[in-house]
């Protein structure tokens, strides 16, 4: 009995490299690779959920979206939206970040807060905002009235509708792109900043030519994190507008869940979600290309 | 001296300025949930008034509020469970064996869009009558937490010496032995950190139980979202349920404080 418990550990440690991920391998390929290949087989196939078959349609429903203008619009929203989020979040964190980077009463009081905007349930948060950001009763157009501007239509417009959502979106992750940038301030090394300071550089100078290109392969991790998550904004979308007001924010990502969800139109539905799939996976491309590039220089 | 105390107030008034968003987005919402529905659509709002806990109260009663939060904790805790339990010794492979690969598969299922996983999962859910179970969902929330603890944990592992390890292995102990008996206890605060990252990503998760959920299972988020579906929208209702549901997330949050940045940039740091 023993040498049976023997041979089976020491079966185990051989081959310790195969076992000890095979459970992950197996539910990944479940729940990851099934449904991906699913979705490329329906894009190829014309079906309405609980309406007969699917039936193969060859490239038609890629056609199709290329001549649909709220694929173009979603599209437009997509780009619209993640760009001017992801450059605020970026640009901001990175400026919130040099400030606090120094040491003083209430850091870690500062750092706490600053964790609850992106750990808070999403949908929750987003509720509360689209509260605020009622043009009648919201507390924003009170706000705005207070330091004497015009009160905005928020949501209401389209308008204004992505900038608003572009708000939430900022408001929610600037804090973490800040907390990633501040960890990464904190570990680089001083000397260059010493020497700085006794060659009479101004602040400005300091940032530019020091900070800036010490601190760039951690903006780049925070680009790349943030992005993952901001090309498929679902909950902050999908609870303040729904895409509305018509079509004004409806992102491609959305419009590719409605089209399967809303309006079961399966086969579509599929063909936009791989789109977006790959969109974001030559995004992220794109993006490591940059950062080997940047760290090779 | 006095311009340094100058220097001092002007820096701190800053630091205010930058943390009253944050901190007004949450007052705003608890405040919200403590006013009646006719104050709460008040205009200008209403900064002072006589708090009530009405809405708290009918949040329990009238909306079942409860069941959601047993159903969001069952899913939650039952999914971070199962991705410790195959993800510990896979990501403790991973980090021993640079098996690459693997990881960026991982990675790949991380940056897949949520969306292009509901389909076929509905449509393999309703044919196996698995649509508003647990099992449905508790299977669907590992997508999110597996990836989230292998992740996390991989950078733990490595950073567990390997001279312990291989100290047990030349007393004899086999290496299935050495990764529970040293390797685990000794990466207890990582496995601790990455399993209450891997609750409030399970517990926040919207997407999936929109669809997928129903009566008995609806989580917290989903039930959230309902009282903006009850033909009139119930902002006081809103604010006490977000209070409620954002809570516990806000709890935890503050245990992991030190390690959560840590934890969510180690995907993009290595990707």
């Amino acid at each position: 009995m023993k040498r049976f418990k023997e041979k089976i550990l020491s079966f185990v440690d051989n081959h310790i490299h195969i076992i000890f991920p095979a459970p992950t391998i197996i539910a990944l390929f479940v729940v990851v690779i099934f449904p991906i290949i699913y979705n490329i087989y329906m894009s190829f196939n014309k079906w309405r959920i609980g309406l007969g078959s699917p039936k193969f349609i060859g490239l038609q429903n890629y056609i199709d979206a290329f001549s649909d203008p709220r694929f173009w619009n979603g599209l437009k929203v997509m780009f619209f939206f993640s760009g001017l989020s992801l450059s605020l979040e970026i640009v901001l964190g990175l400026l919130i970040a040099v400030y606090l980077n120094k040491e003083f009463k209430g850091s870690s009081f500062v750092q706490t807060i600053y964790i609850f905007p992106f750990a808070a349930t999403p949908v929750a948060i987003a509720l509360i905002w689209r509260i605020m950001l009622n043009p009648q009763i919201g507390a924003l157009n009170y706000f705005l009235s207070l330091i004497g501007l015009p009160p905005s239509l928020w949501i209401s417009s389209a308008k204004t509708v992505i900038l608003s959502l572009v708000l939430v979106d900022v408001w929610k992750w600037t804090p973490m792109i800040t907390l990633i940038v501040l960890a990464g301030l904190k570990s680089l090394p001083k000397d260059p900043y010493e020497a700085a300071v006794i060659d009479g550089a101004s602040i400005p100078q300091v940032f530019y030519h020091i900070t800036l290109p010490l601190i760039q392969p951690v903006l780049f991790s925070a680009l790349v994190l943030r992005s993952l998550d901001n090309l498929k904004e679902f909950d902050i979308i999908y609870t303040i507008t729904q895409g509305g007001p018509g079509i004004a924010s409806e992102t491609l990502y959305l419009y590719s869940y409605k089209t399967a969800f809303s309006f079961f139109n399966c086969g579509y539905g599929s063909t936009l979600i791989i789109i977006v799939f790959l969109l974001v996976l030559i995004f992220n491309l794109i993006i490591n290309k940059i950062r080997y590039k940047s760290e090779v220089l | 001296m006095k311009k340094n105390i100058i220097y001092k107030i002007l820096f701190y008034i800053g630091v205010v300025i930058l943390i009253i968003p944050p901190i007004f987005v949450f007052v705003w919402m608890i405040m919200i949930g403590l006013k009646t529905g006719v104050q709460n659509i008040e205009y200008p709002p209403l900064f002072i008034f006589k708090p009530t806990l009405d809405n708290f109260k009918a949040v329990f009663q009238q909306h079942n509020f409860l069941q959601y939060l047993i159903n969001s904790f069952i899913i939650a805790t039952s999914a971070t469970f199962i991705s410790l339990l195959i993800g510990l010794p896979a990501a403790y492979s991973i980090a021993r064996y640079k098996q690459r690969k693997l990881s960026v598969a991982i990675l790949v299922a991380r940056m897949t869009p949520f969306v292009s996983y509901l389909l076929p999962w509905y449509i393999l859910f309703r044919r196996l009558d698995l649509i508003d179970t647990f099992t449905a969902m508790i299977t669907t929330h590992l997508i999110i937490t597996l990836p989230m603890i292998i992740w996390l944990m991989i950078a733990f592992f490595e950073g567990v010496p390997r001279a312990l390890e291989e100290a047990a292995l030349i007393d004899g102990c086999a290496r299935s032995e050495t990764f529970l008996r040293i390797t685990i206890p000794l990466s207890m605060n990582g496995i601790i950190t990455s399993a209450i990252i891997s609750f409030i990503f399970s517990w926040n998760q919207f997407l999936f139980s929109l669809i997928l959920s129903g009566p008995k299972t609806r989580t917290v988020p989903v039930a959230v979202y309902n009282f903006m579906s009850y033909g009139k929208i119930d902002w006081a209702g809103i604010g006490a349920a977000a209070t409620i549901i954002v809570f516990p997330v806000l709890v935890f949050a503050f245990f992991v404080r030190n390690k959560i940045v840590e934890g969510l940039t180690r995907g993009a740091l290595k990707g």
